[in-house]
């Protein structure tokens, strides 16, 4: 076959990784994204990126940054693509400073790493509270150049609706809308890689971005790829609660010295500043005394929890608690937190450099995704390869921060030489694949459009959305219960029947969000049954998966990974054994 | 009118909301005003959504969602900028509370509009395009760490890589307009940022050739609009005076330097 053609969806920092290696290939790649790239959800993260350079004589290693990773995943992450991916880190960030990202830096001139949980060492190296931002630029900068050279071809303002599979079920391609014309295309590829970001729409309020929908992988799924380990969500302990979306106040906060406390008192009425020391209660800090204010997201997140509904003790009676940095000298605030100080005094309106933050947790990122092979980032499906939040495999039952970052670069890596090598030796290529089937699947979307312009009806998508948002938040996120499970499973079949009977209040054809919106319910209305449905069959707690009824992990039966098919219209699951043969398990704890 | 901020605990309070609305670039724009439910902490975005999940206007009569762009909602993405009560800004960290209602909501005007709220700012990546605003780099492999940088030159450096793209300056800036097609402050802080890098300098020739192109720097005009409307507050005229000497240096010198 002639030379191959890859398309990736997404343009975070995996998709452009993925792009950027594809490039320096020479292989002809088209990048789809639905915002300008620049403006992908990776924008977001703020603390930082782990890499275990060992920059600060601690004695870190990049073994230990896979040990730290593995034991914070509560040993569901597969431990080979976890120590290699450990082991590209230090690379990673030399090439992301080749590239010009501002990292903070030390006298020296050196890169500077600062700590972040679940680890004793500095292993995060940032770029002021805004390092996805920066990174993101430089990918973006590097895709840029290639987009000047003719060797990258971008469709920004396209969704992707679906592959394109051929009748051996193979990849040939894939379908996508232009969210201006709202013409439905087809585009022939030999292989695509999906970097289609997290789910946190399907939560309603979380710290995600718009875009992140899950509706990509939902799409997929539901043509066959597998979803793994779908149950497993981190909540976030530190966020501005919102009714359009929960802020993220990054843990790097934590990381530079924050503190968090409630008063002693509850309904204390004093001013945060007013209140001493000796009535403050410091829970992390005394519970956990070794990581202190730097234990992973989900025992920060559970002890947040604890003081606010087992104790009662909330701010003022309300759902949050103080994140302190008034503390900090306000000079290195500014120089290493600047970014998210800055988000909190324009959102809420107090500053943060002289009074205590009040935050709660908040949905934030999907450890579970599309399944993937362990060395490629195949999924089941071929020619369909992952990388990103998107994919399930770096973090197992809870991400440390900071690691995301790391994954999604590695991802990026990985999926796209893989991707290209298997393309490379494909017998016959896109080329040969029938027209009429690029055709039927055309009409398939275009049918499925047409059916949502002319339906009647009297639901509102909105309205759906926000129901499945707060029982997605109320029952299938910090604490898991298998009656409320169950009741939400039941809840969202109720939604879904509902969903058929969406009227659409925009019928027209042109820049029509309404039914983009619509086509993204149906799919993330799939997706949060797999969530749901995962959570309810796994009786242990794991990492960020809490059962009050089962509140230990249970290795004997539980130490695999969820796997669900998509057959015929209803969910089934299998499970796969987990690859713990490099470090044992042993139990996950942080207080001693 | 003045705003009618202040007491959160009213019950019944309204938000009045004023949308300059047009199904596409082609149709003469028209307003929609409409009556929403006050909460607190609401930004123009809830109201955007609360009109997408109930589209009547204030008259009663029923209309379409409005499009308009966003994302991150968090200021960080850049998506949402939009005309604010006449002053360019992004609507997410535009809250209710401090706008002087009713609220007049329009599209950015330098910008071709897609629909209502939605403009079309690819001019801006494109322009990043025209003056290589990039670290040329020799290969994605690892070639062992980056060149060392001093923290005060990375302090100067980063406020000018926190630039969103949002397009606010451009917007302000009396210099943007259909006749001419200056680049804007927001690029040429760009060509400041990657010339001031260790390696992105070795590249700056090409870079300032560009900017003393067409559109390029001599473009501006000094108005200084731009830092007052830059989200970030980028130092987008020191930026441009430093690119301006550059550009001469180069102009005067570049026979010499070679």
């Amino acid at each position: 076959m002639k030379e191959p053609k890859i398309i990736v969806v997404g343009g975070g920092l995996a998709g452009l990784m993925a792009v950027i290696r594809a490039a320096e290939a020479g292989v002809a790649v088209e990048l789809f994204s639905i915002v300008p790239v620049k403006r992908s959800h990776s924008v977001c993260a703020q603390g930082g990126i782990n890499a275990a350079k060992n920059l600060k004589g601690e004695g870190d290693s990049t073994d230990r940054h896979f040990d730290d990773s593995v034991y914070g995943g509560d040993f569901l992450a597969n431990q080979g693509p976890v120590k290699r991916m450990c082991e590209a880190a230090p690379g990673v960030i030399d090439m992301l400073d080749r590239m010009g990202v501002t990292f903070n830096r030390t006298a020296e001139g050196l890169l500077d790493f600062r700590r972040f949980g679940g680890t004793m060492f500095n292993r995060t190296a940032f770029a002021g509270a805004t390092t996805g931002q920066q990174m993101l630029y430089a990918l973006d900068e590097q895709v840029r150049r290639f987009e000047a050279e003719g060797k990258v071809k971008k469709y920004e303002g396209w969704t992707f609706l679906s592959a394109v599979l051929d009748e051996q079920h193979i990849c040939r391609g894939i379908c996508a809308m232009d969210l201006k014309t709202m013409e439905v295309r087809t585009f022939p590829a030999d292989a695509a890689i999906f970097c289609t970001g997290g789910v946190g729409a399907i939560f309603g309020r979380s710290t995600n971005s718009v875009v992140c929908t899950g509706s990509a992988q939902s799409a997929l799924f539901q043509q066959g790829v597998d979803y793994a380990n779908g149950e497993f969500i981190q909540v976030h302990p530190t966020a501005i609660p919102g009714e359009d979306k929960c802020r993220l106040m990054s843990e790097s906060a934590r990381g530079e010295g924050g503190r968090m406390w409630v008063p002693k008192h509850p309904l204390d009425k004093r001013a945060a500043r007013q209140i001493p020391e000796a009535e403050r209660l410091y829970f992390l800090e005394e519970w956990y005394p070794k990581y202190g204010n730097l234990v992973p997201r989900d025992i920060a997140t559970r002890a947040i929890h604890k003081v606010v509904y087992g104790m009662k003790m909330g701010l003022e009676g309300v759902p949050a608690v103080y994140l302190d940095v008034s503390h900090i000298p306000r000079e290195t605030l500014d120089r290493k937190l600047e970014g998210i100080l800055e988000i909190y005094e324009k959102f809420v309106g107090v500053d943060p450099r002289e009074v205590p933050m009040k935050v709660f947790p908040a949905m934030h990122y999907t450890m579970g995704g599309m399944w993937i092979d362990d060395d490629k980032h195949a999924t089941n499906v071929k020619g369909i390869y992952a990388a990103g939040e998107c994919e399930y495999q770096y973090h197992g039952a809870n991400r440390l921060g900071a690691n995301s970052l790391l994954s999604c670069i590695y991802g990026g890596m990985v999926a796209s030489p893989a991707a290209i090598r298997y393309a490379r030796g494909l017998e016959k290529g896109c080329e040969s694949t029938p027209a009429s089937l690029f055709h039927a699947e055309q009409r398939r979307q275009e049918q499925l459009n047409d059916g949502l312009l002319h339906q009647e009806g009297s639901e509102n998508p909105v309205t759906i959305w926000k129901e499945m948002g707060d029982w997605m938040t109320e029952h299938v996120t910090v604490v898991r219960n298998n009656k409320d499970l169950q009741r939400t499973d039941v809840k969202l079949q109720e939604l879904t029947e509902r969903y058929k009977k969406i009227n659409l209040s925009d019928r027209t054809s042109w820049a029509n969000q309404t039914l983009t919106f619509c086509r993204e319910l149906h799919n993330m209305l799939v997706l949060a049954r797999v969530i749901t449905q995962g959570a309810l069959a796994r009786n242990e707690s794991r990492g960020a998966h809490y059962k009050p009824d089962f509140p230990e992990r249970n290795d004997a039966e539980w130490l695999k990974t969820t796997r669900a098919h998509f057959d015929s219209g209803s969910v089934k699951f299998s499970y796969d054994p987990v690859d713990a043969s490099m470090i044992p398990p042993r139990a996950r704890r942080y207080d001693a | 009118m003045a705003t009618t901020a202040a007491n959160p605990a009213v019950i019944g309070r309204k938000v009045l909301v004023r949308v300059k609305r047009r199904p596409d670039a082609r149709e003469e724009p028209r307003w929609e005003e409409f009556e929403l439910d006050w909460r607190p902490h609401m930004n123009v975005i809830i109201c955007l959504r609360d009109i997408a999940e109930r589209p009547v206007t204030r008259d009663g009569r029923t209309t379409t969602p409005i499009s308009y762009d966003a994302n991150c909602l968090e200021e960080i993405c850049g998506a949402c900028a939009m005309l604010v009560n006449g002053v360019p800004r992004q609507a997410c960290s535009a809250l209710v509370d401090t706008l002087e209602q009713p609220i007049r909501i329009e599209p950015l005007t330098k910008f071709p509009v897609v629909r209502d709220l939605m403009v079309d700012r690819s001019i801006m990546f494109e322009n990043l395009k025209r003056m290589k605003c990039w670290v040329p780099l020799d290969g994605t492999y690892d070639l062992g760490p980056g060149p060392r940088v001093a923290p005060s030159v990375q302090e100067k450096y980063y406020p000018l890589s926190r630039c969103i793209t949002c397009g606010n300056c451009l917007e302000v800036c009396p210099q943007v307009n259909e006749n001419s097609d200056f680049v804007g402050a927001a690029i040429l802080s760009q060509v400041r940022l990657f010339n001031a890098h260790p390696t992105g300098a070795m590249h700056m020739k090409e870079r300032l050739a560009a900017v003393m192109g067409s559109g390029g720097v001599a473009d501006c005009a000094n108005a200084q609009n731009c830092v007052e409307v830059c989200p970030k507050q980028i130092p987008l005229t020191e930026s441009i005076a430093e690119v301006n000497r550059q550009a001469i240096r180069q102009a005067i010198l570049g026979w010499l330097v070679g």
